[in-house]
């Protein structure tokens, strides 16, 4: 019987030491890949189990968190939310995250190792990181003339810093309220289902997603390759084109709004947007240095990050003549987002090199210690230096005689290019309202601001779309926000009066419902 | 360990009185890590308190003064009526309960509205009671041989007794009264182990050399129908009731508790043989004949079908994720999320939350709480001299030991899964209370095994 109770203890040894073993593959061999099942609830509760660290737009948080004391545990909420949608994106239980939320959410949810001084340490205790904070460039002033410009017309406004790339403002309209998708209750599906049913679509960023036809914005494109490819030498000298135009190759005529395009200077036509000649410099130019120019101002990159993706703007590198006679005024396939248009006036702006857009200027730590920052770069040099003064000159005599007269603010220059985007089958949509311009303070020693707009109204009667009338206005409204906090902060050091008279905000008295 | 140092001690009759009464006694050693199973368990109750709440929790004496009074007063008892006991069986038992009684708490913070540690707490009052009263009572083990077939009987009462009440859950195995809900079956395992016991230890020869050889060499013989009769007729019907109220993990455990208590009874290894090949076709028959095991087996094969149908975890993956999550040292207590594995969280899946909270450490700890109990019910029944006392002492342990292999292998995924009770820690009043009896049992008998060693090694046997 001895032997046999000791059998039986040898036995029961066996099967604890099965037990240890298994144990040991499920809570140390394989923890890796049950942690990793999609089914695992664990990794979303911690990361919802603490506030999410803020986004922060001149020192104040546009973001913050509310507790809800359920298993998911802090929502997400936002200050002004439709303003600033299209950059804080949303921060969803159940639909995940999209722009800044997204491409900062290491920081913002503490799971990014260098929020700790001790990585590794972390790893040991299981401790999670508070939430850092995200700065952003905007500039509040900005952002709100963009959005109160463009009230209930649906359309964007990208501005740039174009020294640095900084981006001052990033609209987009209709918007939403990021806050509804806060949470995993049924409102929040609701409100996904409503959103995107919705035909004006007001989750999409139409300034960094969403590609339009440039229309004679482009032009300042095109004139960048034929003043760079040496194709016009002089701005006064005639440019030998006919009006209206024949498309190479085609029996198509190409026509002018205005008079008076026929071998018009590159001055005039710059200053009234002549199609003809653009058309003909275009072709002039050849496909090969027309693409090298655009690629130069940032065409065709699929990979600019601000940290989040921008969808890439294109001019096409396989075209006939004729194609690219109509590409070189921003038709045909031409097409580009708001922020793409905001950094070729940039360009010309900033001696002709394009500085990398970045939207976050720093990330902190919950207590402030800077984890990372953004530094000024240079993508590259879409012109030359020359190339760009003599464009600067142009565009400024778009604004002081030409169509972009409402882009006009007081002592200031300020330069821009109107465009009217023709688009739909046989030209038959609404057409898209252009306006890219920049500006500088008398006293300012380089343009502070750069700017794109478009409108794409659906309200106004066809014939006064232009982007004179709907979009320089809207620009000119954010490049005096940029001005104007600018000139603050010289006051500020100066002790002096602003120049300009009106008192700051007094424009923005358009009481918009949206806004607190 | 004591044993040997007797007759080295009894060579020499001049020497002083020996200290082997104090050696096997051990009283002062149960006090001392009673004393720590107590202060781990307040500890453990303070830390989820800390965890959840940031403060040390306003209970927390009243647990500890609650827990400790109970230990204190087993231990008195011990101390009285059983001074020769092992001194280790009382306080894995406190620590169990103890840690049990913190892992319900911990879990009760999350379900606010379903508490079941003030009831688990009532019922772990009422265990160390019954504890107590046997301990008290019960002077000689050799006594409860008497009582087999009416423990037969009662076994068998309480195990059909569920077939009249609804099922919950699926199984029939609860029976609900006033209020309280009791798992018959958890008593009758005890009363089951004490009939075969009684039995074999009365018919052991029988059972292992009379009867037809049907085997060569005399591996394998049956006994006479009239030794083996009576006690597979009632294994069957036992085990019968339990198909018919589908708690297969109790019946597993009929099973494998019959099975080595007969080899252990008869010494022969044909039993194991015939036990293994029976236990595969009732395996088969019951897996082949009953959806409920079906679907267990399906779910042991693959915990993670639901998820790939798209109707998220169930709860054996549910399960695996709070291992996982556990790593090494664990989350820390009331740290984890073992809630997500639902209703059986605090009863079946206990041991996942501390898997969760206390780690692949925390863990094998426990395991080897449990092989410690087991393995002193073990040396118990080698050191017992009454063959009775032996096979009960083995009955006890292998209980203890199935139960602990049959749940946490299940909950681990090691093997299918079935509902049992995890000996002390999980939530369940039937199940406290049985595991306190069994532990005085253990007591009881541990008492006798010692004090005979005692009396051979004392100055008198060695007079003698």
């Amino acid at each position: 019987m001895t032997k046999c109770i000791r059998r039986a203890a040898a036995l029961c040894a066996l099967l604890l030491l099965a037990l240890l073993v298994n144990a040991t593959r499920v809570q140390v061999l394989q923890s890796r890949t049950y942690d990793d099942n999609p089914a695992n609830r664990r990794p979303a509760i911690a990361r919802w189990g603490q506030p999410r660290g803020d986004i922060v737009v001149e020192g104040r948080p546009v973001t913050g968190s509310k507790d809800t004391g359920e298993q998911l545990r802090f929502e997400r909420t936002y200050r002004d939310g439709p303003l600033y949608a299209p950059v804080t994106g949303f921060a969803s239980q159940t639909y995940g995250t999209t722009f800044l939320e997204h491409a900062e959410d290491p920081v913002l949810d503490g799971s990014d190792p260098r929020l700790s001084f001790l990585p590794l340490w972390n790893d040991i205790t299981r401790d999670q990181n508070a939430g850092g904070e995200v700065v952003t460039t905007l500039q509040d002033a900005a952002q709100r003339a963009a959005y109160l410009g463009l009230g209930a017309r649906r359309g964007a406004v990208a501005a740039l810093e174009p020294a640095t790339g900084r981006v001052l403002a990033l609209v987009s309209r209709p918007s939403y309220d990021p806050g509804v998708l806060s949470g995993n209750g049924p409102s929040v599906a609701e409100a996904w289902a409503r959103l995107n049913g919705d035909a004006a679509k007001p989750m999409l960023n139409r300034a960094v997603r969403q590609t339009y036809p440039p229309g004679s914005t482009f032009k300042v494109v095109t004139a960048a390759a034929a003043l760079d490819a040496g194709v016009v030498r002089d701005l006064d000298a005639p440019t030998r084109s006919p009006a209206p135009y024949t498309l190479p190759g085609t029996t198509t005529s190409l026509s002018n709004e205005v008079e008076g395009c026929e071998n018009a200077s590159l001055r005039y036509a710059f200053e009234w947007s002549c199609n003809t000649v653009f058309a003909k410099l275009g072709v002039d130019v050849g496909l090969g240095a027309m693409t090298d120019t655009a690629r130069g101002f940032g065409f065709n990159n699929s990979g600019l990050r601000i940290p989040f993706s921008v969808a890439p703007s294109s001019f096409n590198t396989r075209m006939d003549r004729a194609q690219l006679a109509l590409s070189s005024i921003g038709q045909y396939d031409t097409r580009a987002t708001p922020l793409q248009m905001a950094l070729v006036t940039a360009a010309v702006a900033n001696g002709g090199s394009v500085r990398s857009p970045y939207l976050v200027e720093r990330t902190t730590t919950a207590t402030g210690r800077t984890v990372a920052t953004s530094g000024t770069r240079t993508l590259r040099q879409a012109m030359n230096p020359a190339t760009a003064r003599r464009l600067r000159e142009l565009m400024r005599a778009v604004v002081e005689n030409g169509t972009g007269a409402n882009a006009a603010i007081r002592h200031a220059t300020v330069g821009g290019k109107t465009g009217t985007a023709q688009h739909g089958i046989g030209n038959s949509g609404t057409p898209y309202a252009w306006f890219i311009g920049w500006a500088q303070s008398d006293d300012a020693v380089e343009p502070q601001v750069a700017v794109a707009v478009v409108v794409e109204d659906a309200e106004a009667v066809r014939g006064d779309i232009s982007g004179g009338g709907d979009a320089a206005p809207i620009a000119r409204e954010v490049m005096r926000a940029v001005l104007e906090a600018d000139d603050q902060v010289q006051r500020s050091f100066r002790g002096g009066e602003p120049r300009d008279q009106a008192p700051p905000g007094a424009r923005l008295t358009n009481h918009d419902h949206h806004l607190r | 360990m004591t044993t040997k140092a007797g007759p080295t001690l009894a060579a020499d009759p001049s020497d002083p009185p020996p200290p082997a009464v104090r050696l096997l006694r051990r009283r002062g050693v149960e006090f001392t890590l009673t004393v720590v199973a107590v202060l781990l368990s307040v500890y453990g109750y303070c830390a989820v308190g800390l965890a959840k709440n940031g403060t040390v929790p306003p209970g927390a004496t009243d647990y500890g003064a609650g827990l400790g009074m109970l230990a204190l007063l087993a231990h008195l008892v011990v101390r009285l009526r059983a001074p020769y006991a092992d001194p280790l069986l009382l306080p894995i038992a406190v620590l169990l309960n103890g840690l049990g009684l913190v892992l319900i708490h911990r879990l009760d913070l999350e379900t606010p509205a379903d508490r079941a540690a003030p009831a688990q707490l009532n019922w772990s009052t009422l265990g160390v009671a019954l504890f107590i009263t046997v301990v008290a009572l019960l002077r000689d083990h050799r006594v409860l041989q008497r009582y087999a077939y009416v423990s037969v009987v009662a076994a068998l009462a309480l195990l059909a007794l569920p077939i009249l009440f609804p099922p919950v859950n699926g199984a029939r195995i609860w029976v609900r009264i006033a209020g309280f809900s009791i798992q018959p079956g958890e008593f009758a395992k005890v009363l089951l182990a004490l009939f075969f016991a009684s039995y074999l230890a009365a018919n052991r020869n029988a059972l292992a050399y009379a009867g037809r050889q049907i085997w060569r060499f005399k591996r394998l013989q049956l006994p006479t129908g009239r030794v083996l009769g009576p006690i597979v007729t009632i294994w069957l019907l036992s085990v019968g009731v339990l198909v018919l109220e589908r708690d297969l993990g109790t019946s597993l455990l009929f099973f494998g508790l019959f099975v080595i208590m007969l080899y252990v009874a008869t010494g022969r290894t044909g039993w194991v043989a015939v036990g293994l090949l029976l236990a595969c076709v009732g395996a088969v028959a019951v897996g082949w004949l009953e959806p409920h095991v079906h679907s267990r087996v399906e779910d042991w094969l693959h915990p993670f079908a639901s998820i790939e149908a798209g109707q998220g975890p169930g709860q054996l993956a549910q399960s695996l994720f709070a291992f996982a999550a556990g790593g090494l040292l664990g989350t820390g207590l009331g740290l984890g999320h073992s809630i997500l594995i639902g209703f059986a969280a605090k009863s079946d899946f206990i041991l996942a939350t501390a898997g969760e909270e206390l780690g692949l450490a925390g863990l094998a700890a426990i395991f080897l709480l449990y092989a410690l109990l087991v393995e002193r019910g073990y040396r118990t029944g080698l050191a017992l001299r009454d063959p009775f006392g032996r096979l009960l002492a083995t009955g006890l342990a292998s209980i203890v030991a199935l139960q602990v292999f049959v749940i946490a292998g299940g909950v681990t995924g090691l093997i299918p899964l079935t509902g049992m009770a995890m000996p002390f820690l999980a939530q369940g009043g039937s199940s406290v209370v049985t595991n306190w009896i069994i532990v005085a049992l253990l007591m009881r008998l541990s008492d006798s095994a010692r004090r005979q060693y005692d009396r051979y090694d004392g100055p008198e046997g060695a007079g003698a």
